[in-house]
């Protein structure tokens, strides 16, 4: 279980590189975009991409009202990023707080939050998601809230069952038997054991929430067609595929590569992480 | 199997339902949006506004309007759809067998396509096909539905136009179906014209809920198989003389199946949540399409009554996975 490992294991190495590439999309925009992602120009409507012999000003070609599709593709990247970094981090603290108390604490408080889970898993996540799009109305905020409140229940489990095993271990028996706090004892003693766990269930929801988000863009819950969105892209896309397949394919492939690497760096660290599993 | 037991699980399930059924109501009374507005044409009187909105009792207080409402379910009456105008249960019933026709295809398609896969990497162990077995599914669990059914309808409908990519009958046939169980009814009449429509419209969704069901099932069946390999009694098979083909099938593979199908009956829940996107994807006429109808169009009745129907799925799917692991693993106390 060491660090080092983790950087010798080629999913977690190529997992880096797309969270690298997304960060330098997502951070230099503005100047990395050779037009402006909103910017209409409708003489120059479905130009084609360079590999079907479009104009070389604009890379990727550009969509239906001539806008350039490289410059959306990146905007688009901003918006995923922040999406998914968002959402993945307050459904991680809400779900892992309670997690922690579960586990910990167990009795009551336990048998309350586990059956809170159980109810909370038999709503079909994708319908519940749509719901609360349309009653917190569009926007980027809705898109997160909705993540958090569904996929809390993913961090809570695991760390639930994490920290029950972590339990039983003797550093915590010595740690109760010094007369440290229940709290200090979960935050300064259980916590940090849990915390490469958290690592990878943080990464893993990050590509579900890049997803969440491309679904409701696409279902045309999530942002005002002003802000680029890969989902958003796709759904334009669709209408003309006929004419254009690579308004749709493009940010499909975004999507996909954003998604893999993002597994391919959580199951990485999780395998480098765990001593058990990395035998 | 005990009745008792049955009967326990059945009244545990209600307090899940009736929780259900607040949280969407609340819900989807705080929706903005006035369904009601919408109906009226422009021009319409604030009264006409008044006198619609009391005929669908939407005037009353919410914890009324609960009351009313569950009085209503208990009998069977699931109100009227406001922008379909029809009553809410018949809407369902109607569009259910498509869904419950394209789920049970993604799970047949899944454990068969597993099954196959996981025999291969076991049989061979550290070899190319094992290799090419864990890559093809680590790729596939990646993948979430949704981008399966928008890869499947850009390469396999659009760019090679080989299966239809919306619809689930072609719309000129000559079938004319007595039940909304297409596929069922056309196999049981030996329409095989109609059956190789209906299966190649069915394909493409159907495939997109499987791939990553059939890559988690890929998984497990695989890690339990090469278990239940090094075990004692595949030793005395192999001593008895059975090949190691034979083995992996007869032997091994029943003792595998228990953790499997508890990973299908978790999978199933994610499958029947997943047919909502599929089916708006492919334009085929399920629940899961309509679900999406009703909240865009802020259906009150019909999105209460789409989602407890959801509900009552899942909670029937997990038992009977719960009953039919037990059935499986006589070890296993029910309680």
């Amino acid at each position: 279980m060491t660090a080092s490992s983790a950087w010798r294991n080629p999913r977690v190495v190529f997992g880096i590189l797309v969270v690298l590439a997304l960060t330098a999309a997502a951070a230099g925009a503005p100047w990395l975009s050779p037009f402006d992602p909103l910017e209409q120009d409708l003489l120059n409507s479905f130009q084609a991409p360079f590999w079907s012999g479009g104009d070389t000003a604009h890379v990727l070609g550009t969509d239906s009202l001539g806008r350039d599709i490289l410059s959306r593709l990146i905007y688009g990247a901003r918006t995923a990023l922040i999406v998914a970094f968002v959402a993945a981090l307050f459904a991680g603290l809400l779900g892992t707080a309670l997690g922690l108390a579960a586990g910990y604490f167990g009795g009551r408080l336990d048998a309350a939050i586990s059956r809170l889970v159980d109810v909370w898993m038999s709503f079909p996540s994708v319908l519940l998601c749509i719901v609360l799009a349309a009653v917190l109305g569009a926007g980027l905020h809705t898109v997160v809230i909705a993540i958090v409140i569904i996929d809390w229940t993913r961090f809570c489990r695991v760390v639930r069952a994490e920290v029950m095993v972590q339990k039983s271990h003797d550093y915590v028996a010595s740690a109760m038997t010094i007369g440290l706090s229940s709290w200090r004892v979960l935050v300064s003693e259980i916590l940090p054991n849990v915390a490469p766990l958290l690592l990878t269930l943080f990464t893993l929801e990050m590509g579900i929430a890049i997803v969440v988000e491309a679904i409701l863009s696409f279902v045309g819950l999530s942002v005002s067609s002003g802000v680029p969105t890969w989902g958003g892209i796709i759904q334009e896309g669709r209408l003309y595929v006929n004419q254009a397949w690579s308004l749709m394919a493009l940010p499909m492939a975004c999507i996909v590569l954003a998604v893999l690497g993002l597994n391919s760096l959580g199951d990485g660290l999780r395998n480098a992480l765990d001593p058990v599993q990395s035998e | 199997m005990s009745i008792g037991y049955l009967v326990k699980r059945l009244l545990w399930a209600l307090p899940t339902l009736i929780g259900v059924a607040v949280v969407v109501f609340v819900l989807v009374r705080v929706v903005p949006g006035d369904p009601i507005a919408m109906m009226l044409p422009p021009g319409a009187t604030q009264e006409d506004v008044g006198r619609l909105r009391a005929s669908y009792g939407l005037d009353a207080p919410i914890a009324k309007q609960f009351v009313v409402w569950s009085a209503d379910v208990l009998r069977g009456d699931f109100g009227t759809s406001i922008s379909l105008r029809d009553k809410v249960l018949p809407l369902i019933l109607g569009r259910l067998p498509a869904t419950l026709e394209l789920v049970a295809v993604a799970v047949v398609a899944a454990c068969a396509l597993a099954t196959m896969l996981a025999v291969l990497g076991v049989y061979f162990r550290g070899r190319w096909p094992e290799l090419a077995v864990d890559g093809a599914t680590g790729f596939a669990l990646a993948i979430p539905d949704f981008l399966w059914g928008l890869i499947f309808i850009l390469v396999l409908g659009v760019l090679l136009p080989v299966l239809p990519i919306s619809g689930r009958v072609d719309p000129t046939g000559a079938f004319d179906p007595a039940t909304g169980f297409y596929l069922i009814e056309a196999l049981i009449t030996l329409q095989v014209a109609v059956l190789a429509d209906l299966l190649k419209h069915i394909a493409l969704p159907a495939a997109a809920l499987a791939l990553p069901l059939a890559a988690a099932l890929t998984r497990v069946l695989k890690g339990s198989l090469a278990d239940a390999m090094n075990q004692d009694f595949i030793t005395l098979a192999r001593v008895k003389g059975y090949s190691r083909m034979r083995t992996l099938w007869r032997v091994a593979l029943r003792n595998a199946l228990i953790p499997t199908v508890t990973l299908t009956g978790v999978q199933f829940s994610f499958l029947i949540g997943g047919t909502v996107l599929i089916e708006h994807l492919f334009s085929y006429p399920g629940i899961g399409n309509l679900a999406i109808a009703a909240v865009i169009q802020r259906d009150l009745p019909l999105i209460q009554g789409l989602i407890l129907t959801f509900a009552v799925l899942f909670i029937f799917t997990n038992l009977i996975v719960d009953m039919t692991y037990s059935a499986l693993n006589p070890k296993v106390k029910q309680g």
